[in-house]
């Protein structure tokens, strides 16, 4: 595996998107790009596999709503099945509709709140972590493609140079 | 590009010749910049009333809920009435950020961010009130189903007062972590910006380490869309909720099963008078004329007009139904002719107005177009929607089913103090979070920038291609002798020529400049100050010690013993290496 990534720096999306094309037509692997915004399409444009994060959430909200379901059964039926106010108590199902307001809100609390954090996880955002964007422009206006070298520097540089890039250097694989 | 279409009849979002680095600028400088006179004028007039707010909340818990004017046949009244108002006015954040993403609304990008925030705060001083108009709020713990050594003593799931705990904490942190995921983008952007180190290390702290990769932004995306997909139920839920305090009651006038949709969409129409009230202002103070236009405030009128309607068409409703029923009880409801004529007919003349008729001058366009006719209304409503709170809690009390306990309700200094404390608490945090937070979503504004900003419109029009447009002349790599000595700062010719002579000048027909920047502790206009004296390259940095550090320091006057304190030297050392 190449150690080596060559980085082209481009101050357009759409010549973004057309150097990725590019690139990718060429048989080259881009190792990542850094933008500055959520540039549509282009992770359908690098290849890159969908996301299944919204599938996690559906099932973090599984368990929200079975979390709630065992809690309010076991407090209010099984553990004290007292009369508070006559509302029946013999069962689950008779006194399920009060339930419905804690079942609904635990069931969002859970999707959202694990989705978030399999997300943190997943992306490695936490409070202390380091940026890691070779470039501070690629915040502001800039887009920064790397793509790996094995060997073919110039043929690449060209490449590069050629979709628009405005600074393309080679640099070590982080 | 073609991606980029947007229907010529459609304003634009974006007003000015702006780049999506005119967006960072624009976005990042109140930041960046030193609060003027007037902030800290208002700042202080704020913390002063949330400062008798607290006083008047220590007063409540420690003398006990007696120094309140609640009587035993009122027993709600100031206390949950600016609980409701709170958690309303907060509902319009989540509609903006969320169902107007949902309906793919490009005009919610310049707004959501500050709405977001108004929700978040405004809900903090809603969750205030159920724990202090409690009798004992230090058992407030109590509410939460914790194992415990009363033989496991639980509460009671059938009170849609524990519904209210489970809704509000749920809609606060699912709000909270909703605005904090999109701020990592904008405080990447601030941290990448910042020149002072404080500032780099509270916002790399803030970001999260965010750095922009394709496949983050993917799952960026999906988050947002899927937590949006959340929030939208979420909120209905929440302030359905909320009316399930009084909907489930059998007090005449709040059993009612239109309170649902009525409270959610009164909640809305709420919330947006507030948004607007803070973002006319915002608007100018923070100098955001371009991305929060006329055309946001008309479409923010329009959503009041249509959640306004929906209100009105409920009063009506309740009104005929109050008649309709023949209960005699319903005669002196918060919405009927007793009412109307009632001791606290002031209370329902004031929501008819507020609330009724004045919202329904916004059908003019020329009045929902005009931004000093959309605040007073904005600020009309405020009071209407108090108002309407006040009538459906103390009206319905005041005259229940057994005459020989009607009763009338005046508040005290101290529910008058702890409400404007809540007000106060709310702006000390707004003003707080305009100074300190991307009070824009850049990132977002930025995706619209190409199809909905004048610029590119104006562009496209002409027929121009937009790809290249976004290149910005400040931004662009110039050839560096291009780049003549603005003259800003007034250099000491003798001094600089003894700092050169030790670190060596550059020569521009030979040498290449590097970027400075990439040094910790220099930015934009350091570096620039530094190519003024005649350095570019770290090999020039990197021989600096202790005395070229002083000379650097009397030639540039600012930031003295910095360059030292970032050892400038050794970090150029590493990156000639």
């Amino acid at each position: 595996m190449a150690s080596k990534v060559i980085q082209a720096i481009y101050n357009d999306d759409d010549i973004l998107m057309s150097a990725v094309k590019r690139v990718k037509e060429a048989h080259h692997h881009i190792e990542e790009i850094y933008t500055p915004f959520p540039v549509h399409g282009l992770d359908k444009a690098m290849g890159l596999a969908p996301t299944r994060i919204a599938i996690t959430s559906f099932m973090y909200g599984c368990v929200g709503l079975t979390v709630a379901i065992l809690m309010m059964n076991f407090i209010m039926i099984e553990d004290w099945p007292q009369d508070i106010g006559g509302k029946p108590s013999f069962s689950f199902i008779s006194n399920m509709p009060a339930f419905v307001p804690i079942m609904f809100e635990m069931t969002v609390f859970f999707a959202a709140h694990l989705m978030v954090i399999t997300f943190y996880m997943r992306s490695r955002l936490w409070p202390f972590k380091k940026a890691e964007n070779p470039d501070v422009r690629t915040t502001d206006d800039h887009f920064l493609m790397e793509v790996s070298l094995s060997g073919n520097e110039e043929e690449l540089t060209k490449l590069l140079t050629d979709t628009g890039a405005l600074e393309v250097k080679v640099s070590e694989k982080h | 590009m073609a991606s980029h279409y947007e229907a010529p009849i459609r304003e634009p979002l974006v007003n000015g010749e702006k780049s999506y680095h005119d967006v960072t600028v624009d976005v990042a400088a109140p930041v960046e910049g030193r609060a003027n006179k007037q902030w800290w004028i208002v700042f202080s007039i704020a913390l002063a009333a949330f400062l008798w707010g607290v006083g008047c909340i220590i007063y409540t818990i420690s003398t006990g809920i007696g120094v309140w004017g609640l009587n035993k046949t009122i027993g709600w009244a100031w206390d949950i009435t600016n609980f409701v108002w709170w958690v309303g006015i907060g509902h319009a954040g989540t509609l903006i950020s969320a169902v107007l993403l949902l309906f793919r609304q490009k005009w919610r990008m310049a707004v959501n961010r500050s709405a977001e925030a108004m929700t978040i705060f405004s809900v903090i001083q809603a969750g205030l009130f159920p724990i202090i108009h409690m009798g004992r709020p230090w058992l407030a713990y109590w509410v939460l189903p914790i194992p415990n050594q009363f033989g496991s003593l639980w509460v009671n799931f059938n009170s849609p007062l524990l519904w209210d705990v489970f809704a509000i904490s749920t809609y606060l942190s699912v709000s909270l972590v909703f605005w904090w995921t999109g701020l990592l983008p904008d405080f990447a952007m601030i941290r990448d910006r910042a020149v002072k180190p404080f500032q780099k290390k509270i916002y790399s702290l803030l970001s999260f380490g965010w750095t922009g990769r394709a496949k983050d932004w993917q799952r960026f995306e999906e988050v947002s869309l899927v937590l949006a997909g959340l929030a939208t139920p979420l909120v209905l839920s929440v302030h359905t909720i909320v009316s399930f305090d009084f909907a489930t009651s059998v007090v005449a006038g709040w059993h009612s099963t239109i309170y649902p949709p009525y409270f959610v969409a009164g909640a809305i129409f709420s919330g947006f008078a507030m948004v607007l009230t803070l973002l006319i202002i915002m608007r100018k103070v923070s100098n955001l004329e371009a991305y929060i236009t006329r055309v946001h405030v008309e479409y923010m009128n329009k959503v009041i007009l249509l959640t306004g309607g929906i209100v009105s068409v409920a009063y009506i409703t309740e009104f005929f139904i109050a008649w309709y029923s023949g209960s005699n009880y319903e005669d002196y409801t918060y919405l009927s002719i007793g009412a109307a004529t009632g001791p606290y007919w002031w209370a329902f003349w004031a929501l008819i107005i507020c609330n009724f008729i004045v919202p329904q001058t916004l059908w003019i366009k020329k009045l929902r177009r005009n931004f000093a006719w959309s605040f007073i209304v904005s600020i009309i409503i405020n009071i209407g929607m108090w108002f309407e709170r006040f009538d459906i809690i103390v009206i319905n009390l005041s005259k229940g089913h057994l005459p020989s306990s009607w009763s009338m309700f005046s508040p005290t200094f101290v529910d008058v103090g702890i409400f404007i404390g809540t007000i106060g608490f709310f702006f000390v945090l707004f003003l707080l979070y305009a100074r300190t937070f991307p009070v824009i979503a850049q990132a977002e504004v930025k995706t619209i920038l190409k199809s909905s900003g004048e610029r590119y419109k104006r562009l496209r029009e002409e027929g121009t291609s937009l790809a290249g447009a976004a290149a910005d002349q400040r931004t662009a790599l110039k050839p560096v002798a291009a780049k003549a000595p603005s003259g800003k700062t007034e250099i000491d010719k003798e001094k600089q020529s003894q700092l050169l002579n030790t670190i060596g000048a550059f020569d521009p027909e030979t040498d290449q400049a590097d970027d400075l920047k990439k040094i910790n502790g220099i930015g934009p206009v350091m570096e620039k100050t530094l190519n003024q004296i005649g350095i570019y390259k770290y090999e020039q940095v990197s021989k600096m010690s202790e005395n070229e550090y002083d000379l650097l320091d009397a030639i540039t006057g600012a930031f003295p013993g910095r360059a030292q304190r970032d050892d400038w030297a050794g970090q150029a050392k590493n990156l000639i290496n």
